[in-house]
C-alpha cells in the first residue's frame, strides 16, 4: 500500500511521540474544526466522506453524530476500544503506535456533538494500552490541546480511559455504556439508541477506535480525497487482520474492495504446506464460514460485495481455515466462545448458546448420530432473530452456514465416528 | 484498608466521573483492590461499595460478571493462554497442553509452589502473534506473544528467581 491514512507510523518513525505527530501535521484538524467549522458543518463532512463504522456494522459515522439528540444535554463520546472479536487486532495497533491520531479523531468527534466529556472504554485486557494513553492525555493537557478554552474558543474537552474486564459483550454499544455506568455489561433493549439516550441517559455517540482515527484525515485532506480510496458505497481504507492458517498473519490496511486472495496471497503469502484454503470467516468468529471457492477468492473485500457470499465483511478479521482443518472443530471452538461470552440477560442466547456447546461437545467427541447434526440446526434457527443483541445472532453465523456448506464433515463425523484423523480432528 | 493506603489514586478516579455517578468508579476501584492483594477480598468489596454509596451484592455481582476479577486467591502469576479459534489454528492448544505438562498441572490449576496458575482464557487481540498469552499479577498485566512451551518455561523460571519465598 502506497498511502497509509491509519498506519502511518509504518512510515513514520516515533509517530506516538507528540513532537513528531505534530511534525506531520498532528492536531491541525482538531484546531482548523474548532477554531473555523461549526459543528454542523464538521458533520457534513464527515457525511460526504462517506466514512462508515468500522467496528462491524457499518454504518455511517456521519449520520450517526448527527442523529445526537439537540434537546438533551450533556452529550458524550464513547470511543469502543473493547476490541474482543475472535481474529481482530486492529485497534491495538493504532493505540499502541499511533495514539494521537485515535485521540484527535477523539476529540473531533466530540468537538462535532459538543460533547465536553469523552470516554475510551478499553477491554481489561489492554492495561498496558491504557496507562499509554493516560501519558498521552496529560501531554495533550500540557500542551493545550485538552481542557479549557481549546485554541482560545470557548470550547473545553477532557478525555478519560475507563477499563473493562474482560467481557465481550462490552463491545455492544449499550452493553458497554452500561459498563462504563458501573453496572453489569448488559445490553439495553433498543430503541432508544445511544444518539438519543446513551451514558447516563444522555445524547451519546459511541464509535469504533478505526472509526474515528480516520477523522483527521479526513478533515484535513477533505472527503474527496478520502473518497479517492476504496469503492464508492465503501471508501477508504481498512485495516484487515489477518489470521489463521497464513505465511505472514497482520494487520494490512488496504483499500476496500481489495479482493481476499489479494490479501492471503499476495499480502498473507499463502497457506503454509502448500494447503487450500478450506474456508473464511471475513468476520471473526462471528462470521459465517464462506466456501473458499476461486469466485470467493475474487471477491472484493467490502459491504457491498462479501453479503453476496452469504457472509459479512464486519470487522474485517479475516481468518483462514485450511483443508487440514475439519469444520466441526471450528463450530467447537466458536460455540465455547459464545457460551462463555453470552451475558446471560435473554433467554434464546443464554439457553441456546449453552446448548449449541453440548452438541457440539458429542459431536466433536464422536458420541453424536445424525440427529444431533439435525438438532443443533434447530437450536441455531430457533436462536435466529429472538435476541436482544447480535452476539446471540453472531453465536449462530458459523453453524447455520457451517452446517449447510459443509455437510460432509459432519456426516463423515455422524457416520464414521472418528472417521479420517484429520489434524484438528 | 484501600481509602487511606490509596486516597489520592481514589479521589483521581472519582473525578473521572460525573459526581453524581459514583457507581461509575466501581470497575477502577476493584483493579485498585485486586492489584493489593491479587483477588478483591470481602473486605475490600464493603469498603468500595461504601466509597460509591451502593450495595455490597452489587460490587460483588460486578466481581461475578467480568472476568478478569477474582473471588478467591490464586497463583501469584496468572498465565493466560488464549486457545480460541485464530490462536488454535497457530497451535495454541499443543501449546497449552505442553506447558502444563512440563508445569505438572491441569489447566487452571496452580504449580505447588503458589506461583504460577496456568488458564485458558477466550481472545486477547493477539491472534496473528500466537501462541500468546497474558500474565495477570499484582505488577499489572503484560502480553507474550510469538511464544513456545520453552520459551514460557524460562519466563517462569525468571519468575521463580525473583520470588525466592514462594
Amino acid at each position: 500500500m502506497s498511502e497509509y491514512i491509519l498506519l502511518r507510523h509504518r512510515t513514520i518513525p516515533d509517530l506516538n511521540q507528540l513532537e513528531v505527530y505534530r511534525q506531520h501535521d498532528g492536531f491541525e484538524a482538531f484546531r482548523k474544526v474548532v477554531t473555523t467549522l461549526q459543528p454542523d458543518e464538521v458533520i457534513e463532512l464527515v457525511k460526504a466522506s462517506g466514512l462508515r463504522g468500522r467496528g462491524g456494522a457499518g454504518f455511517p459515522t456521519g449520520l450517526k453524530w448527527a442523529f445526537t439528540d439537540k434537546k438533551a444535554w450533556p452529550h458524550y463520546v464513547v470511543a469502543n476500544a473493547d476490541e474482543s472479536e475472535p481474529g481482530t487486532f486492529k485497534d491495538r495497533e493504532i493505540m499502541e503506535k499511533n495514539p494521537y491520531q485515535f485521540l484527535e479523531g477523539v476529540a473531533i468527534a466530540a468537538y462535532a456533538v459538543q460533547a465536553k466529556a469523552a470516554y475510551i472504554y478499553l477491554r481489561g485486557e489492554f492495561w498496558h494500552i491504557a496507562a499509554g494513553l493516560d501519558q498521552k492525555i496529560a501531554e495533550m493537557e500540557a500542551a493545550g490541546l485538552l481542557g479549557e478554552k481549546l485554541f482560545d474558543s470557548d470550547y473545553r474537552l477532557r478525555i478519560y480511559t475507563h477499563l473493562g474486564a474482560g467481557a465481550y459483550i462490552c463491545g455492544e454499544e449499550t452493553a458497554m455504556l452500561e459498563s462504563l455506568e458501573g453496572k453489569l455489561g448488559q445490553p439495553r433493549l433498543r430503541p432508544p439508541f445511544p444518539p438519543s439516550f446513551g451514558l447516563y441517559g444522555k445524547p451519546t455517540v459511541v464509535n469504533n477506535v478505526e472509526t474515528l482515527s480516520n477523522v483527521p484525515m479526513i478533515i484535513q485532506k477533505g472527503a474527496q480525497w478520502y473518497r479517492s480510496f476504496g469503492t464508492e458505497k465503501s471508501p477508504g481504507t481498512k485495516i484487515f487482520c489477518l489470521s489463521g492458517r497464513v505465511y505472514r498473519p497482520g494487520n494490512y490496511e488496504l483499500p476496500l474492495g481489495t479482493t481476499f486472495r489479494d490479501l492471503i496471497y499476495t499480502h498473507g503469502g499463502g497457506v503454509p504446506g502448500d494447503h487450500k484454503v478450506k474456508a473464511i470467516m471475513a468476520a471473526g468468529a462471528s462470521s459465517s464460514l464462506i466456501v473458499a471457492t476461486e469466485e470467493a477468492l475474487d471477491t472484493p473485500m467490502d459491504y457491498e460485495s462479501v453479503p453476496r457470499l452469504g457472509a459479512q465483511l464486519g470487522s474485517a478479521s479475516v481468518i483462514v481455515i485450511d483443508d487440514t482443518v475439519n469444520i466441526d472443530w471450528v463450530l467447537y471452538k466458536t460455540l465455547h466462545f459464545f457460551s462463555h461470552e453470552s451475558c446471560g440477560k435473554c433467554t434464546p442466547c443464554r439457553e441456546g448458546t449453552f446448548w449449541m456447546r453440548h452438541i457440539i461437545d458429542r459431536i466433536h467427541s464422536d458420541q453424536s448420530s445424525a440427529e444431533d447434526v439435525q438438532l443443533l440446526g434447530d437450536v441455531a434457527s430457533q436462536i435466529k432473530g429472538k435476541c436482544l443483541c447480535a452476539l446471540g445472532e453472531f453465536s449462530i453465523e458459523a453453524v447455520l452456514s457451517g452446517l449447510e456448506r459443509f455437510d460432509g464433515d459432519f456426516n463423515a463425523r455422524v457416520t464414521n465416528g472418528r472417521g479420517e484423523e484429520l489434524a484438528h480432528g | 484498608m484501600l481509602a487511606e493506603k490509596y486516597t489520592d489514586e481514589i479521589v483521581t478516579i472519582l473525578n473521572k466521573y460525573p459526581p453524581d455517578q459514583k457507581r461509575s468508579a466501581v470497575m477502577p476501584l476493584l483493579y485498585l483492590a485486586q492489584r493489593e492483594q491479587g483477588y478483591v477480598t470481602r473486605q475490600s468489596l464493603n469498603e468500595i461499595a461504601a466509597i460509591l454509596e451502593i450495595t455490597p451484592t452489587e460490587v460483588a455481582s460486578i466481581v461475578g460478571f467480568y472476568s478478569l476479577y477474582y473471588d478467591q486467591p490464586g497463583g501469584k502469576y496468572r498465565f493466560q493462554v488464549c486457545n480460541d479459534l485464530p490462536c488454535a489454528l497457530r497451535g495454541a492448544d499443543e501449546f497449552l497442553e505442553k506447558l502444563c505438562e512440563n508445569l505438572g498441572i491441569k489447566v487452571g490449576e496452580t504449580t505447588s509452589d503458589g506461583l504460577v496458575t496456568v488458564e485458558a482464557v477466550m481472545c486477547l487481540a493477539g491472534c496473528d502473534r500466537a501462541p500468546m498469552f497474558q500474565v495477570q499479577s499484582g505488577e499489572g498485566l503484560a502480553y507474550y506473544e510469538n511464544q513456545t512451551v520453552e520459551s514460557t518455561l524460562q519466563l517462569i523460571d525468571d519468575l521463580k528467581k525473583r520470588n525466592p519465598q514462594s
